[in-house]
């Protein structure tokens, strides 16, 4: 049971892609205008430090 | 859109539009997909190109040029700064361009050459066959289109998913992406035909803050900071925020501009069967300044001559486009990567009692060409005491 999850605030995101790049699991996709994360995501939180906005949150439950 | 043509190109940005182009106009058919509405917004891109670097690919045209800048000038931490005026010597410095008009532009010529293109159109997964490449799942307007092709060109950016697809790793490490953000910003009281960096841990980690004038009081004023500097609190966003209340306190923003630049190794290889990987895709911006418009645009012609090549060859396995990844590695913009790679890796280490005494070192110098090459040999040749931990990048230079 996956208890960590990725929220992408996307008010907040400005949808640059910058994340995708960083990701070791290629599980961020930038579709357009908006952000995708698969269930490949290990919330190893990478893309959360380097969001140049802070649009990305690691939610530990 | 049709099921089959001679190359697909995933993205329309520079790399891709010159892959197009160039293929096209030897008569291959053609097909560039754009995922976004529109060629060339929102723009990722501080907009800065040697003019030398431009006039390679297409002559000036003050449509796309926002301005023509005629010196630079180097912030230390301490707040020193010196002026870099190559143009006194009869040299030339760079342009500030206006992507979403070049952008556009590029990708016109491209179809203007026969490329059918195709926009809010997506590549969503490679079609593999026998372990290669023969195309892709094009997803537009809620229909999918199976495009098969001889050759792809991943042309897709920092975002670049499709090499990843086809089982290429293109992470880039989180230490060696530049988070970057910049604005778009009017009322600025600065100088219109000069280029300013600011260096400085507190300013800039890892990174540099620029301010590249566009015309009239406005300017892009942006910063990329390492990954590894960046988090809660004291992100790209943060410290540019902070330079701008106190710098340009009565600037008016009009855009926000977002993005990461990849300042690591290239990737291991930028060929597979029936593929080859172009521009920001294949993690060839340049490890120093960040630029990319000029090896996007190299990259992405020399991966059109190659294609034709091979085309006409009728082989297009990882063999015979291997020549796109050896010539470009070897050209001068290859081993300007290199080169400046080693030297990111000894400068992002600086502290800021360093950084002070090699901008206060540079200005002694009477500098003729603008480039980071000239910049650091004479920085070399004046003060070699100074620069004992660059002693192993001598080889380099």
């Amino acid at each position: 049971m996956n208890l960590t999850m990725l929220n992408i605030r996307r008010d907040i995101c400005g949808y640059c892609g910058a994340c995708v790049s960083v990701c070791p699991e290629g599980a961020l996709e930038l579709i357009d205008a908006y952000l995708t994360v698969e269930d490949a995501c290990i919330n190893c939180g990478i893309c959360e430090k380097i969001c140049p906005l802070g649009a990305l949150e690691v939610i530990k439950e | 859109m049709k099921r089959q043509y001679d190359m697909l190109v995933v993205g329309g940005g520079p790399g891709g539009a010159f892959a197009a182009k160039t293929a096209a106009e030897k008569g291959l058919s053609v097909c560039l997909v754009e995922k976004r509405p529109a060629i060339g917004t929102p723009v990722r891109c501080a907009e800065g190109i040697g003019k030398e670097l431009l006039t390679d690919f297409l002559p000036p045209d003050p449509k796309w040029i926002s301005t023509d800048i005629e010196r630079a000038e180097l912030v230390a931490p301490d707040g020193f700064s010196m002026l870099l005026e190559p143009s006194k010597a009869g040299n030339e410095v760079g342009y500030i361009l206006d992507r979403k008009v070049f952008d556009r532009e590029l990708v016109w010529k491209a179809a203007e050459a026969g490329t059918e293109t195709y926009v809010k159109a997506r590549a969503t997964a490679p079609i593999m066959r026998n372990g290669a490449v023969a195309g892709a799942v094009i997803e537009q307007h809620g229909k999918k289109y199976e495009i098969n092709a001889d050759i792809v060109i991943a042309a897709d950016g920092i975002e670049s998913k499709f090499a990843r697809w086809a089982g290429i790793d293109t992470t880039v490490p989180y230490k060696e992406i530049e988070t970057c953000a910049q604005y778009l910003m009017t009322g600025l009281p600065i100088d219109s035909k000069r280029t300013t960096f600011y260096l400085g841990n507190e300013i800039a980690p890892a990174g540099y803050l620029w301010v590249f004038p566009k015309g009239d009081g406005t300017a892009n004023v942006g910063i990329g900071i390492g990954g590894d500097k960046s988090g809660d609190g004291h992100r790209a966003k943060d410290y540019l925020d902070r330079f701008i209340a106190q710098k340009f306190p009565n600037g008016k923003t009009i855009e926000l501009i977002i993005g990461g630049v990849s300042v690591c190794k290239p990737l291991a290889s930028t060929v597979a069967d029936n593929m080859m990987i172009v521009g920001d895709a294949a993690r060839i911006s340049d490890p120093i300044t960040g630029g990319g418009i000029y090896n996007a645009m190299y990259t992405g012609r020399l991966a059109g001559q190659t294609a034709i090549a091979a085309i006409e060859a009728g082989d297009t396995s990882r063999e015979a486009l291997m020549p796109y990844d050896t010539t470009w590695r070897a050209s001068k913009m290859g081993k300007a990567i290199e080169r400046n790679y080693a030297i990111k890796e000894v400068f992002t280490r600086l502290n800021d009692e360093k950084l002070n005494s090699i901008v206060h070192s540079i200005s002694k110098i009477n500098l003729e060409h603008f480039s980071t090459l000239t910049l650091l040999k004479e920085l070399m040749k004046a003060n070699p005491s100074l620069l004992l931990e660059l002693r192993h990048l001598r080889s380099v230079l």
